[in-house]
């Protein structure tokens, strides 16, 4: 994957800022990183650019001593270094910026930047006069006196504020190396324009920028270079000044997504889902419209009430106004086991934090919401619970050496079997899928879109949310658009393309793309695979 | 050389198969290790003193045991769906001076002297339950208030003295004194409750719901499973079980006890629960575990009384097992030590 015009990618200038060499990360039988070798050296923007599960995080991660690296070594101004935890990574001089920092809330942010080595007197007092003579030459010394007020009580910072102080933080800790994570997805757009200018002081400043964003027009204006990782490998490092979004897209994708999409027209004509000016905390007079059979996607940004949505129509949000009908019958939702009941099941986002009982096995995890129709007076019926956790294990393709195995010790794309093998087992008429193939490999991806054809092909109303623009095209056969709250366009599978989409996501503030749009710039979060909930 | 090349590939191989075995064992694992320590304990006293073995005293052991063993099985259902309940002693003792209460204003009608106090025992479990669920309270803060509270109240209603006297009444005297096949009847009452949350537990689709919410409670609530209905039902459950525990006190006593014979029994209830394997964050744990452990405190406890312990000894060493069992559980889980631990 060599361009004209592309430095080469393994070697920048020796010795000085961060590189890793051959980095192979592997989580059990998931390989998130195989034998990644990039630089990113002082005084230059290198964004790290790929699809979500392309393994940003993970590398970021080892950077920053979070995870250790399977094989391969981190070489630190030319020296191989090991950190054992980010406590290591940041002495070392390796930050972070997250997109939501740790901010203690109630004391000064002159208190959150020095937290951890605040400056003291006799007895382990506060230095008080210290501190405040510190902070202020060290936000002059930076050239930040007029940004931020050093006496600001942590609660009362803005997002952007808040990444402010971890930069300080970053800074007073004599950092070499920065890395952005997503650090504008929180911004307001007068915000983010004063980032970059602070990114730039810092390029000045010789400081090695590592900045992951999903926003094309953002890595225009500050790379230098760009790193693009696909599948866990590295494709390629370009230079910004010489490429093209469309570039550094076929890059990221690199592969023919439409292979993956198993297409029958099977929707009919009885509409099984109706919503009429749905109305929540979180949503606002929303009305579309599921058929038997009919794959409806719900596409937009972070953000735009798609999963609220979702779960309100799983019977966990209350409905402030609006209504709510199942095969022309009228739907009153006061918990999920009222949804269930009616027939509306929902695999949601956050598989683990949200469906997943991850002690327990595959069979208890199949059978949870069918369990009134295996049970005898209260007594479940094992044996015949048995057969049918192993028969949708079967046909689902579950990879496990039984049904008695605990959930999760399975790879995220079985998990996310098992979840789909519940909804199965229940025989819904609706099934609401909220990102249904996030953080799984692309194997598992092409399985899950497979059983959502056949659940289509058995005549379920299918509404699927995704933040992927190519599975949203490949899977719907029609795709309702939100942003804000609000439904803001429906399309067709013939005038669907992901710049119509993305049209319709986007803010009306934000400027429209005005070249070719990304894939990626409807995803403006990192994968969160290898995240536990909490 | 040979060596060299080989033994990185035997130790990779070597590593997932082990865990998987590794997994399994863990389970009964817990219960292994508690008949071991069981066994240990008895031959331990039974070497040192020749009466310790002795088909009276393992009675007297397991009679001690059976209020604690009663209190620990509910403990271990609260447990299993993420609650706990240290107020089961106090309940307890407001159930104990209840039916003492009862029995003796109604002219020593042993019937409806139990009948309050089950009933005092489930308005409390249900109180427990609605200050947690609709009061948003921590299970442990609130049943923490209730420890003190229904302490209180068992004093007040008996003014801190024993109350009445029933073991001129046929039914206490066979629930505290009687036999059936040989063995006490308050040992087949701890059969029976054990049998029957037991049961529970593993075979009906309660217990699945109850597992799935300790488990992972959004889910469950995703899942169509009524959370809060469950909970309350849970303490109520509780109260059930503490009312007849309270009875059995009284029973055992004589008389209606405000405090003495059930303070502290919160303690020995959630050791015996966590020694038996349940996770305190809910989700894990059975009847045969606990009750094995509550064999193991109730042996521990009459061996040190019988060599002749000073018994304020005892009660540092259930506060150690306690801790010990809670760290064992969490260095099993790889718990990080960073910060306050969830």
């Amino acid at each position: 994957m060599t361009t004209p015009g592309t430095p080469p990618p393994t070697q920048a200038t020796p010795g000085v800022g961060v590189a890793v060499e051959n980095v192979t990360k592997r989580f059990g039988a998931v390989q998130a990183l195989s034998g990644v070798t990039l630089t990113f050296p002082p005084g230059q923007v290198t964004a790290l650019m790929g699809e979500n599960g392309a393994g940003k995080s993970t590398l970021l991660k080892i950077l920053t001593g979070d995870h250790q690296p399977t094989e391969g070594r981190v070489l630190l101004s030319g020296a191989p270094v090991s950190f054992a935890s980010p406590h290591d990574a940041r002495r070392a001089g390796i930050r972070i910026i997250p997109q939501e920092p740790e901010i203690i809330p109630h004391v000064s942010v002159a208190e959150n930047v020095y937290a951890g080595s605040l400056p003291r007197k006799a007895g382990r007092r506060l230095d008080r006069a210290e501190l405040s003579r510190r902070i202020t030459s060290d936000l002059a010394r930076l050239g930040f006196e007029k940004v931020i007020d050093p006496e600001q009580l942590g609660s009362e910072l803005t997002p952007a504020q808040r990444q402010l102080v971890e930069i300080l933080r970053a800074l007073t800790g004599d950092a070499k190396v920065i890395a952005f994570d997503e650090p504008t997805s929180s911004l307001a757009e007068n915000e983010a324009e004063a980032l970059f200018a602070l990114i730039g002081r810092l390029r000045a400043r010789g400081i090695a920028i590592i900045y992951v964003s999903h926003r094309m027009k953002e890595i225009f204006r500050l790379a230098d270079r760009i790193a693009v990782l696909r599948d866990g490998a590295s494709a390629g490092v370009l230079d910004a000044a010489a490429t093209t979004e469309g570039e550094v897209v076929r890059m990221m994708v690199g592969r023919d997504l439409s292979s993956l999409f198993v297409r029958q027209d099977v929707a009919r004509d009885d509409v099984v889902l109706r919503l009429d000016g749905v109305t929540t905390d979180d949503v606002t007079d929303i009305s579309l419209e599921v058929r038997a059979g009919e794959v409806v996607a719900l596409a937009g940004l972070m953000g735009a009430g798609r999963s609220e949505l979702g779960l309100a129509l799983a019977g966990d949000r209350p409905l402030r106004s609006g209504r709510i009908t199942l095969n022309g019958r009228p739907l009153r939702l006061r918990s999920p086991k009222d949804a269930i009941r009616a027939g509306i099941g929902l695999a949601p986002e956050e598989r683990k934090a949200q469906a997943l009982f991850l002690h327990r096995s595959i069979r208890d995890n199949t059978s949870l919401v069918s369990l009134e129709r295996l049970r005898r007076m209260r007594f479940v019926r094992r044996s015949q619970e048995k057969t049918v956790a192993q028969d949708f294990s079967d046909r689902l393709r579950v990879r496990a050496p039984s049904i008695e195995h605990e959930v999760r010790k399975l790879s995220g794309g079985n998990q996310q079997k098992v979840v789909l093998a519940r909804w199965l087992l229940r025989r819904p008429k609706v099934l609401i899928l909220d990102e249904p193939t996030r953080g799984i490999d692309i194997g598992a991806k092409a399985e899950i879109y497979r059983i959502i054809a056949d659940l289509a092909q058995d005549g379920v109303a299918l509404l699927v949310i995704s933040s992927e623009l190519p599975e949203v095209l490949g899977l719907a056969d029609r795709i309702v658009v939100m942003q804000g709250g609000r439904v803001t366009g429906e399309l067709g599978r013939a005038e669907a393309t992901e710049e119509a989409i993305l049209n319709l996501a986007m803010a009306d503030d934000l400027a429209p793309l005005d070249t070719a749009p990304t894939p990626a710039a409807a995803r403006p979060r990192t994968d969160s695979a290898h995240g536990g909930p909490r | 050389m040979t060596t060299a090349t080989t033994s990185p590939t035997e130790t990779e191989g070597a590593t997932p198969t082990a865990r998987k075995r590794y997994a399994p064992a863990a389970l009964g694992g817990q219960n292994l290790s508690l008949i071991g320590a069981l066994v240990v304990v008895l031959g331990l006293f039974g070497a040192l003193n020749e009466n310790y073995l002795a088909l009276s005293n393992l009675q007297v052991i397991a009679e001690a045991a059976t209020i604690t063993g009663l209190l620990a099985i509910v403990q271990t259902v609260v447990i299993i769906c993420g609650g706990l309940d240290i107020s089961v002693g106090s309940q307890v003792g407001v159930a104990s001076v209840v039916s003492a209460m009862v029995f003796t204003s109604t002219g020593s009608s042993a019937f409806v002297g139990m009948l309050a106090a089950v009933g005092v025992g489930v308005l409390v479990g249900v109180l427990n339950g609605l200050v947690i669920v609709y009061g948003r309270v921590n299970p442990t803060i609130a049943t923490l208030a209730g420890l003190a509270a229904y302490k209180g109240l068992a004093q007040l209603l008996s003014d801190g003295r024993a109350q009445g006297y029933v073991l001129n009444d046929p039914v206490f005297v066979f629930l505290g004194r009687g036999r059936i096949a040989g063995l006490p009847v308050m040992v087949w009452i701890l059969v029976v409750v054990a049998i029957a949350v037991h049961v529970m537990l593993k075979y009906t689709d309660i217990g699945r719901n109850l597992y799935a919410i300790g488990g992972n409670d959004t889910a469950a609530r995703l899942a169509g499973i009524n959370i809060n209905k469950y909970l309350v039902a849970v303490y109520a459950l509780i109260g059930v079980v503490a009312a007849v525990a309270g009875i059995l006190l009284t029973a055992r006593t004589g008389s209606g006890q405000p405090v003495s014979g059930s303070e502290g029994l919160e303690l020995k209830a959630i050791t015996a629960a966590a020694l038996g394997g349940c996770a305190l964050k809910g989700g894990k744990g059975g009847v045969g575990g606990t009750l094995l452990a509550v064999a193991l405190l109730g042996a521990l406890e009459n061996g040190l009384t019988v060599e002749g312990i000073n018994t304020f000894w005892q009660n540092v060493a259930q506060g150690a097992l306690l801790v010990a069992a809670v760290v064992i559980q969490q260095r099993r889980n790889g718990e990080r030590a960073v910060g306050l631990p969830h």
